[in-house]
């Protein structure tokens, strides 16, 4: 530079003409000029490029580099048999960074058609402030690559996953249901969720600014599918309970109803059906009635199947003996100010037959010889005001109001069944200790391997064996559940007939059930059947929920391969009479 | 023989060729050679075609550093009246590209009138001062300045800030070379700082925006500050020796707008760092010092202020696009001399380096 103005000002030394028309601090101030320009462009990009380089370093790889999630596999639901109840099969989901996806409105009108979305509604989502949107979840995979094909800036996708439940409506209480983010919300989905979960992999990757991936970098991390569960549940069981269920519902007009089996030996249930029911698979207009999992949620008065309980501890405590004399006549019995009735009047009954024809009077009576704290200790041990923490949403315990408070005449009617509360996974599992040598067995929802499985005792086995017997008398003619009988099998168990109760008082309206396990000889399947509110004309437990127990009952037993243990009866069989 | 014959086909090649100006072209070319093909290799790769743009340029420097000076002289009036022409017919006739009316359709091709002024601006003017070297007086700057001031209205009203800018440069470096009166110039600088207001309400509604993100890109990320936000990114990415020669990320992810056109020097600085920022910077000092020796041992007046004129438009050109691209100045397009991509104006600019390279050789030869 200095050279340059030298040479000039040498030049204007030599041509006086020039000397006064180019003076030397006209180039002096355009080097000057040229320099100081030059030199803050420098200084520009020592700024950026020394003292700002970490942080615009920050913010350019910030533009390029995303952590993307890959999403776990949840693990499978299935029967104890590998009968798949729940899968999750892979869907997509369509993503966007706004800042990027700038479309045309030809552009955003074929996104909107193929997501399903309002074109304004997308519009809008679009325009968010947010780094990073879904557009929307859960799109088959020929939709998804519909929506790759027209490689819009900026939109992109991930893969997910979405729960489907082959079984349906059938399972839909015991295998519960997923939320979007894989959370179960439901059933087994819920109670096993820490271990269907998978864990999210991870990976790092270079996106140009069209959001479309280049390569990826740093750590992968892959994803951890969540653990398969084998159910206790046998499908085949659970469709005769489910379909028997809703048959009988259907026929007597009945609003909702349970059933229950399980496995006398393991614990295991085999079975948990409910009416109303869902479809897990499309839950649009679910209502809270079809979701309820009544057979674990809901309780209700158990009526007359409680009374091999009370029959049960007189016989333990040595008060009774299965052929002591009970006077039930004239059929009513009044204690305090409250009077209590049988249904049929009945004279004097054994207390065999107490049981079998299932007399309130005779049951308040043996009741009577007992203390309270006898009766709520037995209760207690038998499972009844505990939740049995099977792990389903909204288990509840029943309600026993504590011993200590009972007035006499409470403790009459809890002896047949009133003034007590109970689910119907709880009465399942207490005829445990009939079904069993007297102890009470907790149950799994899960396949159990460890056999045999020893319970808490609860009545000793000679006392279980008796009202094992008595029950078997129930179902006999001359019993309350001919109706539930099975050929082939001997076959024990109790109807229950309550009046639900109203506003605090008793309604004309019936829960009936039955619970009962067979073979009798040597019990490996507890049933319970409980229908609500049968609005035809029957409402006898024995006319409702008997049937439904012969049907489900006698089909586990050969779908097991029982071996029968009575002999078949063959002029019993209307048919069989006819050939003869 | 042969050889003798070789021998004078080589002097006859390169007799009016300056070393210096061509080697600190040369550089400039390959360095953006490399930076062109660095940001389109991906896809549609350009150094190629680039390559051929750059043989046409030389051979139009060539073949205008063959003109002596005084042949050039007889061009002024002609083609600075003819680019007048079109820019009036440009005016009323134009074709509108994007807002702007800049192009002139010709039926099988289109051709932007305001690129030929960068070349006659400049020449018109050293050929009017040349004229009445004798005895220059006020009016005579005064009648320059309205030479100037009608093409460079005509340009920014297309509208086209930046060549307007760079023609307006060119002219008036050739009136302050001729010896403007320095009063004249704080004068100038005084009207222009109160006309600054009036000006600001004159401009176009994205001209005023690109000058506000300026000031805060921030305010418009992804309208007009989109530009500045990403190429400042580049360059503060790149660090002392930056990331590599075809390293860059934001340039390869796409990031950077225009990045083998106007926004080549934010690739060239993220993939070279400060190092290659200074080196750049040096490189483009040479040119304009080599330039302005030219300049000075120009033996006319009109030579004199015409190498001056030119050789400060290169540095104009220069400045105004690192500055636009580094954010200290507002976007107006003006591509990087002898980097950018562009055929028409690398055309300019090696028209314009033959120009002084005409203006060197042919002293020379008057002095043997």
């Amino acid at each position: 530079m200095m050279n340059f103005k030298g040479k000039l000002a040498h030049k204007f030394a030599e041509s006086p003409l020039l000397q006064l028309r180019l003076p030397a601090w006209r180039s002096r101030l355009m080097a000057l000029v040229i320099l100081g320009c030059f030199g803050v462009l420098l200084g520009r990009s020592f700024y950026l490029q020394i003292l700002n380089t970490d942080f615009l370093q920050e913010k350019g790889e910030s533009r390029y580099r995303r952590d993307l999630e890959v999403s776990a596999s949840r693990g499978r639901i299935a029967d104890r048999n590998g009968d798949v109840l729940a899968i999750s099969t892979p869907m997509k989901s369509v993503w966007a960074i706004p800042a990027d996806a700038r479309l045309t409105p030809q552009q955003l009108r074929e996104l909107a058609t193929l997501l399903e979305l309002d074109g304004k509604e997308l519009s809008r989502k679009l325009a968010s402030e947010k780094s990073f949107i879904f557009l929307q979840r859960q799109i088959p995979p020929d939709v998804a690559d519909k929506v790759a094909a027209l490689k819009l800036p900026g939109i992109g996708q991930n893969k997910e996953y979405r729960r489907y439940y082959p079984t349906g409506e059938m399972t839909a209480h015991m295998v519960g249901f997923t939320g979007v983010d894989d959370k179960g919300l439901e059933g087994v989905e819920l109670a096993y969720q820490s271990q269907l979960l998978g864990r999210a992999g991870s990976r790092s990757v270079i996106k140009d600014r069209r959001g479309q991936i280049v390569e990826d970098v740093g750590s992968i991390k892959p994803p951890q599918d969540g653990k398969d569960i084998r159910l206790a549940l046998d499908a085949k069981i659970q469709y005769l309970a489910y379909s028997q269920l809703k048959q009988a519902i259907i026929d007597n007009k009945a609003k909702a109803g349970g059933a229950v089996v399980i496995d006398a030996k393991t614990g295991e249930i085999l079975a948990l059906a409910n009416w109303p029911t869902y479809n897990p698979n499309n839950r649009e207009h679910l209502s809270g009635a079809q979701l309820r999992n009544r057979a674990v949620t809901d309780t209700f008065e158990p009526g007359s199947t409680l009374k091999p309980f009370t029959i049960a501890l007189a016989l333990e405590s040595g008060k009774v003996r299965f052929d002591t004399i009970i006077n039930c006549a004239p059929g009513k019995l009044t204690i305090g100010n409250a009077t209590i009735s049988d249904a049929h009047p009945h004279g004097a009954l054994t207390v065999a037959q107490v049981i079998q024809k299932s007399s309130n009077v005779g049951a308040a009576k043996i009741a009577a010889t007992m203390t309270p704290q006898q009766m709520g200790e037995m209760f207690d041990a038998a499972g009844f005001g505990q939740i049995s923490r099977l792990g389903f949403p909204g288990e509840v315990g029943g309600r026993v109001r504590p011993w200590k408070h009972w007035r006499p005449i409470e403790q009459a009617t809890m002896s047949y069944g009133h003034g007590i509360s109970v689910s119907l996974m709880q009465l399942a599992r207490a005829y445990s200790v009939f079904a069993r040598d007297g102890d009470l067995i907790p149950l799994t929802l899960t396949r159990s391997d460890a056999l045999p499985l020893t319970g808490t005792p609860v009545f000793s086995q000679q006392t279980a064996r008796e009202v094992r017997a008595m029950l078997e008398m129930a179902v006999q003619a001359g019993g309350t559940a001919p109706k539930a009988q099975i050929p082939g099998y001997r076959v024990a168990g109790k109807t229950g007939t309550a009046h639900k109760l109203e506003g605090g008082q008793y309604a004309n309206k019936y829960v009936s059930s039955f619970v009962g396990f067979a073979p009798a000889s040597d019990p490996r399947l507890i049933v319970a059947i409980m229908i609500d509110e049968p609005g035809g004309l029957k409402h006898f437990g024995g006319d409702v929920a008997g049937p439904v127990f012969a049907g489900v009952m006698g089909g586990a037993l050969r779908t097991l391969g029982i071996p029968p243990d009575a002999p078949l009866q063959v002029a019993q069989t209307p048919a069989a009479k006819e050939k003869l | 023989m042969l050889q003798q014959y070789l021998r004078r086909f080589w002097v006859r090649l390169v007799v009016h060729i300056d070393g210096p100006l061509l080697l600190i072209t040369g550089a400039l070319m390959l360095a953006g050679l490399a930076t062109i093909y660095s940001a389109t290799y991906d896809a549609n790769n350009r150094a190629l075609s680039q390559l051929l743009n750059m043989f046409v340029g030389v051979c139009v420097m060539w073949c205008v550093a063959q003109l002596p000076p005084q042949k050039l002289m007889r061009y002024a009036v002609p083609l600075y009246v003819l680019g007048v022409i079109l820019l009036v017919l440009v005016f009323f006739f134009g074709i509108k590209i994007n807002g702007a009316r800049r192009w002139l359709p010709l039926g099988f091709t289109r051709v932007q009138p305001s690129e030929i002024l960068k070349i006659a601006m400049p020449l018109m003017l050293a050929w009017y001062f040349h004229k009445y070297e004798a005895a220059l007086k006020f009016r005579h700057f005064a009648v320059a300045g309205l030479l100037l001031i009608v093409p460079f209205g005509l340009i920014a009203k297309q509208p086209d800030l930046g060549t307007a800018i760079l023609v307006g440069a060119a002219g008036f470096y050739v009136i302050f070379f001729a010896g403007l009166p320095w009063k004249v110039i704080v004068g100038m600088i005084a009207a222009g700082a109160g006309a600054a207001p009036f000006v600001w309400t004159m401009l176009h509604d994205y001209q005023r925006k690109r000058i506000l993100t300026l000031i805060d890109p921030t305010t418009d990320p992804l309208g007009s500050g989109y530009h500045i936000i990403q190429s400042t990114i580049a360059i503060g990415s790149g660090g002392t020796t930056g990331k590599g020669w075809l390293g860059g990320t934001q340039t390869h992810l796409e990031f950077i707008p225009e990045r083998h056109t106007d926004f080549i020097f934010a690739v060239f600085s993220e993939e070279h760092g400060l190092l290659g920022n200074s080196i750049l910077v040096a490189l483009y000092t040479l040119l304009i010092v080599r330039g302005m020796m030219i300049a000075a041992n120009a033996s006319t007046l009109f030579a004199r202020v015409l190498a001056g004129s030119i050789t400060l438009s290169f540095f104009t050109y220069a400045f105004v696009n690192m500055g636009m691209v580094s954010g200290i100045l507002p976007v107006v397009g003006v591509p990087l001399p002898f980097m950018s991509y562009g055929g028409t104006a690398l055309v300019t600019l090696f028209l314009a380096l033959g120009i002084l390279m005409s203006i060197q050789t042919h002293r020379m030869l008057v002095k043997q």
